[in-house]
């Protein structure tokens, strides 16, 4: 995958109570949650963010609580991806299971500045930054989490297993017993 | 080569005879857990997957402790949603108004995780287990949605950071003054995708209610969970608890730690943290003084029984500062009959208390006490994030009951020891 985007830069240990505050995971409708996606930090960024807009920030990126309302709170307001020095674990995973690209790629992280352009290729693992014409690596994706992006996420990675051994596991059917 | 007590745990549950750092594996799940906010987001991905009943319906739990009771009609629908679901699949341990409680402090309270089990939660805090010597950790509502399908969850085994605690605690210090030390030393990545172990002498000298406090804060140095040994301590708790069997495991002498650190017990005074990190620690002594608005004491972190003892040794026969609203969550139902049979409850009513039935409540600015423009909470909770506990204008204090209480009658943060005597504290 290849694109272009605008940087709006963030700091370190940006957390999932300034990415989407608490007072809106009441918010029945889910596509709602962009026009309030880094509220917390920015109160007029919802009205800035553009779609396909790049979000680079520092180390620790989405620490805080599991909600996964922060990762479909960044896509929703159509940002394309999430680079970042590193990011927070729960987060992490939850992004891969929303579908919100996110690089590791802590010399972009460093690097880049607000407004600057960058060429993002996923394939080739390359952030390009278009003014300077620096180019920075991304850190290489673990082999399974890769695996589960290109079946779709972890549900459809689910649905693609469950037809060779199904959804239940054997040992675990009787109620109330352990299985260990 | 030896194992730490989480590869050990992690290797049972893949049915492997050994694993290492950074191996993926897909582990059995011995419980997964999900709340209001969570349980909703995770229905679609269930459904898209073909569920249609749980891997185990003893082994899904759910408790409605955010936003319930509803707090206005939004929640109340979501609220209505999760009461759908559970009954649909039947589930055994499903909690709602009046048996519902904070959940990391309900859990363990029911006696539903025991030593040696593996649990996902779609709540940060899940890591609290960890108190009792469990792998638990923190997922999403994905994560959570396969987990109750299928029983199994994948995990990338994490490598682990060793805190040998040593000495005994001085007066007033408490789990959570421990753990805020530790994120103030090593900052809020500072075991990111890591296991924090607690290890040494000094852990038999924290009660069980220290070590819940201690293993729920883990995710706020980044962790993926925080872990106890095995001791009588919690074969007491366990067994008082529960019927299930359960398995020990601990790490070996040889086992492979990433980083070690040693804590004198001894050392540390109550401490808090500031604004807006948890890693922004500081002694009570060098910040006191500062002005409060709200007093919270409550939560997963800090709203255990032991916690409400503390808090009213030093409010009982005082009272709180006039311009001080101070607010008491017990963290479940059973805490608070307790308090009331102790006497506890009167004696925050007395004082001029507000005391309010379990909830997660004003912790993530839900309700029952959130924050507005310019107001500044010293809370017992465990996220001080800008706009946590409702406006972005507000502030939120980490602190201990006890200091959350010292700080209710003086007005101003407070040390513990400027308001009560620690002779005759009797935990």
């Amino acid at each position: 995958m290849k694109f272009r985007g605008r940087v709006w830069k963030f700091g370190d240990d940006v957390n999932t109570d300034e990415i989407i505050p608490a007072r809106y995971l009441s918010l029945a409708d889910l596509s709602e949650l962009g026009r309030h996606v880094m509220e917390g930090i920015d109160p007029t960024f919802p009205s800035k963010v553009k779609p396909g807009d790049i979000i680079v920030a520092g180390k620790n990126f989405g620490c805080g609580s599991s909600r996964e309302h922060a990762p479909v709170a960044i896509r929703t307001a159509g940002v394309a991806c999430v680079i970042a020095r590193s990011f927070a674990r729960i987060f992490f995973r939850n992004a891969f299971n929303m579908g919100l690209l996110i690089l590791e790629a802590p010399e972009a992280a460093a690097a880049v500045l607000e407004g600057e352009a960058l060429d993002v290729d996923t394939d080739q693992g390359l952030i390009r930054n278009i003014a300077t014409g620096q180019e920075f690596r991304v850190s290489p994706v673990p082999p399974f989490m890769a695996e589960l992006l290109r079946n779709g996420g972890l549900i459809a990675h689910l649905q693609k297993r469950s037809v060779a051994c199904g959804p239940l596991d054997p040992s675990n059917k009787e109620p109330g017993k352990g299985s260990r | 080569m030896g194992m730490t007590i989480t590869e050990k745990i992690l290797a049972a549950h893949a049915e492997l005879e050994t694993t290492e750092p950074g191996r993926l594996i897909e582990a059995r799940i011995d419980l997964a857990l999900a709340n209001d906010i969570t349980l909703p987001l995770a229905l679609e991905p269930f459904r898209q997957a073909g569920g249609t009943k749980v891997f185990d319906r003893e082994r899904v739990v759910v408790v409605l402790d955010h936003y319930n009771p509803a707090k206005d009609i939004e929640s109340a629908q979501m609220l209505k949603t999760c009461r759908e679901f559970a009954r649909e699949m039947g589930l055994t341990h499903f909690y709602d108004v009046g048996r519902m409680g904070v959940e990391h402090a309900l859990l363990p309270e029911e006696g539903l995780v025991v030593p040696g089990d593996v649990v996902i939660g779609a709540d940060s805090h899940t890591c609290t287990y960890g108190a009792l010597a469990a792998f638990s950790t923190g997922v999403g509502s994905t994560d959570f949605a396969a987990g109750m399908l299928t029983g199994k969850s994948w995990f990338k085994v994490p490598e682990t950071m060793a805190f040998e605690l040593i000495g005994r605690p001085g007066p007033w210090v408490m789990g959570k003054d421990v753990i805020l030390h530790i994120i103030g030393k090593i900052g809020v990545d500072g075991a990111l995708y890591r296991a924090m172990e607690f290890t040494g002498d000094g852990v038999g000298r924290l009660s069980m209610a220290d070590r819940f406090s201690i293993a729920n804060m883990a995710v706020e140095a980044g962790a993926k969970n925080g872990i106890f040994p095995f001791d009588e301590l919690t074969k007491a708790y366990v067994e008082a608890h529960s019927s299930k069997p359960y398995v020990v495991c601990e790490s070996d002498p040889d086992a492979v730690y990433a980083e070690k650190f040693t804590i004198d017990l001894g050392s540390l005074e109550p401490l808090v943290a500031l604004p807006f990190k948890p890693e922004n620690v500081r002694p009570v002594s060098e910040v006191k003084g500062l002005r409060v608005d709200q007093v919270f004491i409550g939560s997963c972190t800090n709203g255990r029984i032991e916690d409400l003892r503390i808090a009213v040794h030093i409010l009982k026969g005082r009272r709180v500062a006039p311009a001080v609203r101070m607010i008491v969550i017990p963290a479940t139902p059973k805490i608070m009959a307790q308090a009331v049979e102790e006497g506890l409850l009167e004696e925050i009513l007395r004082a001029g208390g507000a005391v309010s039935t379990p909830t997660c409540g004003p912790c993530l600015g839900g309700h029952a006490g959130v924050l507005a423009a310019g107001e500044r909470a010293v809370a017992t909770t465990n996220r001080n994030f800008v706009g946590r506990m409702g406006h972005p204008e507000s502030e939120v204090v980490l602190a201990s009951p006890a200091v959350a209480a010292a700080t209710a009658v003086m007005g101003v943060l407070a040390e513990p020891g400027e308001v009560a005597s620690w002779e005759g504290f009797e935990a």
